[in-house]
């Protein structure tokens, strides 16, 4: 793990753990529902608490974003040229096809970041609040890992094929 | 039952009852009967001694989430929901509970409700900003309800009856804690209040004085032998309080908020939250401070740490093996490792927030055990 990367996953994971003290907490608007005030157009403020911005660089942030009984956590994947773009967001659809699995991903990520988790009082009532942290964490470790490693066989694999193809053309 | 593996001698018991969280719970006066909710369902035990508690009976009316019980004084149970009702169950002479129905006139929520003292009427706290304060109404032979509406701008997350049983102090999400007249007339004397530092009239759902704090209020008590009030806030604070309205403030050494908190006796106050682990203030010359953690697990923060230390040395070694079929071996293995807790890992008692800390054993002056429940699902009970 590269000098800056430790003090940004850090700081992550400490605004992490404070922002995820959620109560189970019934809706005020509409009778008998209890839904995540942060997913919600929201009349009444006090719900949301004030967004984190953590950034590394231009290309890597995330976006905490707390209220009373949810947390959504948005995170901006490194992507230095046009393949990693692309690797980008085919890994992450292929992650949120696959949300039901993933429990606190969210489906689509919020405008301006490669993925989204949401974390609800169910989630951490029924998980240990640490233990969210640590994947999240992970995650962000390994993503990264991930997308560059993907980016090498890619372009082992467009050699290969680049090779193979042009050897016809070779007296 | 089980002991907690720590060395720390603070835990009395560890109760796991159900699988669910459980948002509150309530020793009844003599110890003998335990409420908890779960779920839609209120469930009552029978405790005796040292052995773990026994169901005996499933209080289910509700067809929505339970936030909070209460049993009075003289063994009534009460219940309320998000279905925007609350119960009041008699206990019958064969061991089940009759229910009825407290008309609460609220469109909301009912979040949190606490018995007066006497026994006679308590308070419900709710989500539609108002708190009604019920009573029983003997020529319809039901509960009614008063409410207070005024101030209040959002939802009610606690109450605390003043041992006079007019005072009534609330907090919630508007960030303010507020102490209302309950005063019902036919009810309450005007004797209970005389000479009290709070004002001299106390007309019912007057607001008699209120603090800002600016995060969510999460719990309050009262301390009424010395007039003080305590509270919790989201930002992490103990908040102490009395009626010339000065605020003395505490942070929490680890930062995370607080869910409840039990006035231990008249300097001392344990808080018990996020960090899962209960923690005692005291009161010294030079104000409010922290006095020590109660069964802290040791090595909870450290662990998390290696985690990422041995992912480095995977890193390392990783770097030479690039071909395909190892590289995908290795990550499975990886996976597998990953998943797995090492054993002399010490955790606290409760494995998940604390949610509600009550009073257990002691007398009034002086508390000696403190009993909590968590969301994890767990009854604690801790000795001082």
């Amino acid at each position: 793990m590269s000098q800056s990367l430790r003090p940004y996953l850090t700081a992550v994971r400490y605004s992490l753990e404070a922002a995820l003290t959620l109560s189970n907490f019934s809706s005020q608007e509409v009778e008998r529902h209890n839904r995540p005030e942060v997913e919600v157009p929201n009349t009444s403020a006090e719900l949301l608490l004030q967004p984190m911005h953590i950034s590394r660089n231009e290309n890597e942030q995330v976006l905490i974003e707390p209220s009373v009984n949810s947390v959504r956590m948005s995170l901006m994947v490194k992507q230095a040229d046009e393949i990693e773009q692309i690797l980008v967001h085919k890994f992450t659809r292929f992650l949120e096809q696959r949300a039901e699995a993933f429990y606190i991903l969210r489906r689509v990520p919020i405008p301006g970041y490669s993925i989204s988790f949401l974390i609800t009082n169910k989630h951490t009532e029924s998980m240990k609040t640490g233990k969210l942290v640590d994947f999240i964490i992970e995650f962000m470790e390994e993503v990264d890992k991930e997308i560059s490693e993907i980016k090498l066989f890619l372009n082992a694999r467009a050699r290969f094929v680049a090779e193979a193809y042009l050897d016809e053309f070779v007296y | 039952m089980s002991f907690s593996k720590s060395k720390d001698k603070s835990v009395v018991a560890v109760y796991k009852l159900v699988k669910a969280p459980i948002y509150s719970h309530c020793f009844s006066q003599d110890r003998s009967v335990l409420a908890i909710t779960c779920e839609t369902d209120c469930l009552v035990y029978k405790v005796s001694g040292n052995k773990p508690p026994v169901l005996f009976a499933t209080l289910k009316d509700h067809d929505k989430t339970i936030t909070a019980v209460d049993i009075s004084v003289h063994g009534r149970i009460v219940t309320c929901s998000q279905d925007r009702n609350a119960y009041v169950w008699e206990p019958l002479s064969n061991g089940t509970y009759k229910p009825t129905l407290v008309l609460l006139r609220i469109n909301r929520a009912a979040t949190s409700v606490t018995w007066a003292p006497s026994g006679y009427k308590f308070a419900v706290g709710s989500s539609a900003r108002v708190i009604a304060v019920c009573y029983y109404e003997h020529e319809n032979n039901w509960w009614v309800s008063k409410h207070i509406k005024k101030p209040i701008k959002s939802t009610v997350n606690c109450l605390s009856w003043h041992d006079n049983g007019v005072l009534l102090a609330a907090g919630g999400t508007d960030g303010f804690m507020r102490v209302f007249s309950g005063f019902i007339k036919g009810l309450d004397s005007k004797e209970s209040v005389a000479g009290s530092p709070w004002g001299q009239k106390f007309p019912f759902g007057s607001s008699i004085k209120e603090w800002y704090n600016g995060a969510y209020i999460h719990d309050v008590k009262w301390r009424s032998q010395m007039e003080r009030i305590a509270y919790v806030a989201h930002d992490g604070t103990l908040n102490v309080v009395n009626s010339q309205s000065a605020v003395q403030s505490v942070n929490a050494p680890e930062g995370l908020p607080y869910r409840s908190l039990v006035w231990i006796n008249d300097h001392e106050i344990i808080c018990g939250g996020y960090s899962c682990h209960p923690v005692l203030f005291s009161e010294a010359s030079e104000g409010w401070k922290f006095a020590k953690n109660l069964d802290k697990a040791d090595n909870g923060k450290s662990s998390a740490l290696t985690g990422v230390g041995n992912n480095n040395e995977l890193e390392g070694d990783g770097e030479e093996n690039a071909t395909f079929g190892i590289s995908a071996l290795r990550k499975f293995k990886e996976l597998d490792l990953k998943g797995k807790v090492s054993t002399d890992v010490q955790e606290s008692a409760h494995e998940n927030a604390i949610v509600e800390l009550r009073p257990f054993a002691g007398t009034d002056g002086q508390v000696t055990q403190v009993s909590s429940c968590g969301l994890d699902g767990k009854i604690v009970i801790y000795t001082i």
